[in-house]
């Protein structure tokens, strides 16, 4: 068992060597600190008549942003895990060393996700603290910042293994990055989009308020942004959330569950297929 | 079924078929615990599979594989790994590594104490290259790399696929000084080589692949007595005696050439000893007695061209 565990650290360790030494976890850290500062900057001056912290603001401008980029991070650091490491040979010698192939994928994980948590931590948290000391330490939302820092992990982690799955399912490097820029699009972007377009040509004969909330709930993405737009008080009413409908209220639990659906099945699903790939 | 402990590695019937190609075909094989199992053959013969088969990177489509006892594509083979190595034809590494991080990781990852480590790149003759990134290295460091992690932790089953190739004599004294030094200690060896020539002195018994087909197998002598390839035969005689010499064997054994000071025989395998037995009776006239063997090469060539699997 602790052998087991250890195997899969050793794992994780050298993805996450290779992450400093490719300076992913740099560049990632440097993109999300940026961002988050600005966003804050920008979302500061005109609050209007709502009160709201600017670390309340902060959150629904985050949470805008981090939905498209962190798939799109999560998905860069995993869509080679598995294709890359056959493509490269490199998988043909790990396989003949004591290591279980589920071991593989969970050290990857594990150490992919070590990375994300990074790079929110320092990006995302290090903004919190500047913000806090512009603000003359008022603390306002800051459970509501924090979740939103927590979310944005488990988003990444939705995402990496969205990433693991293409890349257990294509036979080529350059498929796997088509693949995944596919992926990101259909979940992120279209998804969205496709889901309005219906909502505007069916004028409420079918879909109805419920089916709606559902069709929202299921995309990943899209419970991310459920989660903290209407998990905590005044970003409700900050960004209009609560206003559309009842279908809306969607809690807190149903999106983080959601989301661990998201990450657990496509998980399941890579280490099947893992399995059964021959060299 | 009963699992013959004798056998570190066993082929049952093994077919290994990849959509219609049929890459290995009907193979029965046993590897022996503690020799050097040797696997001959052409390009595409089916070597490298076979081995992988063995590895359980790959599963048979028909028939049984074990090794050490246990189907190795079996989940708890994981465990046994431990007891493995192998180095693959033209391995590839992860590029941006140096070499002492390389071999710390498989280290790990094969519970073998980091003291090794060290041990082994000197072995390899790499420690000055340690802390230099594997996109630098030479392929011929690149394989020594190669050998290094496969004999971590002085594994039982050692299995090199072509492991000698574009390294020059020198380091290929070193490689085969290695495994040797391994082999003292029981370590079963399983060698795919085209090296025809420096492997025929190290192999216990040499498997004979054909378009996916066990031709042969056994050790040299074996195979050169299943072939029949004739033992040449070189008498020094004292000058002058050439032709009397000749006359005595000629009805023992087939003559080749005659001149002033020697004579050449040739004769089948089987028959080699009783022609040694007619040529001690000849006494003081015989100075010297060389015998050439067939060479593996021979032997080979006589498998690949003459008989059609």
């Amino acid at each position: 068992m602790i052998r087991m565990l250890k195997t899969i650290l050793i794992l994780a360790a050298k993805e996450i060597r290779d992450g400093l030494r490719n300076r992913w976890v740099a560049a990632t850290i440097l993109l999300l600190g940026t961002l988050a500062l600005a966003l804050s900057y920008l979302g500061s001056a005109p609050i209007g008549e709502i009160r709201a912290g600017v670390l309340e603001v902060s959150v629904v401008s985050l949470t805008s942003l981090s939905m498209y980029l962190l798939p799109l991070i999560a998905l860069m650091l995993s869509f080679d895990a598995l294709v890359g490491e056959f493509e490269h040979g490199t998988m043909l010698l790990l396989l003949t060393y004591p290591v279980a192939r589920w071991q593989i994928l969970s050290g990857k994980f594990l150490g992919h996700a070590a990375i994300l948590l990074l790079a929110i931590l320092v990006g995302y948290g290090g903004a919190l603290g500047v913000l806090i000391l512009v603000g003359d330490g008022d603390t306002t939302g800051w459970q509501a910042y924090s979740a939103m820092m927590a979310s944005s992990l488990l988003l990444g982690c939705v995402f990496l293994n969205i990433g693991y799955l293409i890349s257990s399912l294509v036979r080529e490097r350059a498929v796997a990055v088509g693949a995944a820029v596919g992926a990101w699009l259909l979940l992120v972007v279209l998804y969205d989009l496709g889901l309005l377009s219906a909502l505007l040509i069916d004028e409420g004969k079918h879909i109805s308020e419920g089916l709606f909330s559902a069709l929202m709930l299921v995309n990943p993405a899209d419970a991310y942004r459920l989660f903290n737009f209407t998990g905590f008080g005044e970003i409700g009413r900050l960004v209009g959330a609560t206003d559309i409908g009842a279908g809306f209220e969607s809690g807190l639990v149903a999106p983080i569950l959601v989301m661990v659906l998201w990450v657990i099945v496509p998980f399941l699903l890579t280490t099947a297929l893992f399995h059964r790939r021959e060299l | 079924m009963p699992v013959n402990t004798d056998h570190a590695i066993e082929l049952r019937a093994v077919d290994k078929r990849y959509g219609k190609t049929v890459v290995v075909d009907g193979i029965d094989l046993q590897v022996h615990n503690g020799e050097c199992f040797v696997l001959i053959g052409h390009n595409g013969a089916g070597k490298t599979t076979i081995m992988k088969l063995m590895l359980g990177l790959t599963r048979p489509s028909i028939g049984q594989v074990m090794v050490l006892g246990e189907d190795p594509m079996n989940r708890s083979f994981v465990a046994r790994r431990q007891a493995m190595g192998y180095l693959p034809e033209s391995a590839s590494f992860y590029p941006h590594m140096t070499g002492l991080e390389l071999l710390g990781y498989y280290a790990r990852l094969k519970g073998v104490s980091s003291t090794e480590i060290g041990r082994r790149l000197e072995q390899v003759g790499l420690l000055d290259a340690a802390t230099r990134r594997l996109n630098t290295y030479s392929k011929g460091m690149r394989q020594r790399l190669g050998l290094a992690q496969a004999v971590l932790g002085a594994p039982r089953l050692l299995f090199l696929d072509e492991p000698t190739t574009g390294l020059d004599p020198l380091v290929r004294r070193d490689f085969y000084q290695i495994i040797s030094d391994l082999r003292s200690g029981g370590t079963t060896v399983v060698i795919s080589s085209h090296a025809l020539n420096e492997i025929e002195v190290r192999a216990d018994r040499i498997a004979v692949i054909k378009h996916g087909r066990l031709v042969a197998c056994g050790s040299l002598s074996d195979l050169s007595r299943r072939v029949g390839l004739p033992v040449r035969t070189r008498l020094a005689v004292a000058s002058g005696s050439a032709a009397r010499v000749a006359g005595q064997l000629a009805a023992h054994t087939r003559i080749d050439r005659v001149n002033d000071h020697s004579v050449d025989l040739i004769c089948p395998e089987d028959e080699k000893m009783a022609m040694l037995r007619h040529i001690a009776d000849l006494g003081d006239t015989v100075l010297d007695v060389s015998m050439t063997t067939p060479r593996l090469d021979e032997i080979y060539l006589h498998f690949m061209n003459g008989e059609r699997a």
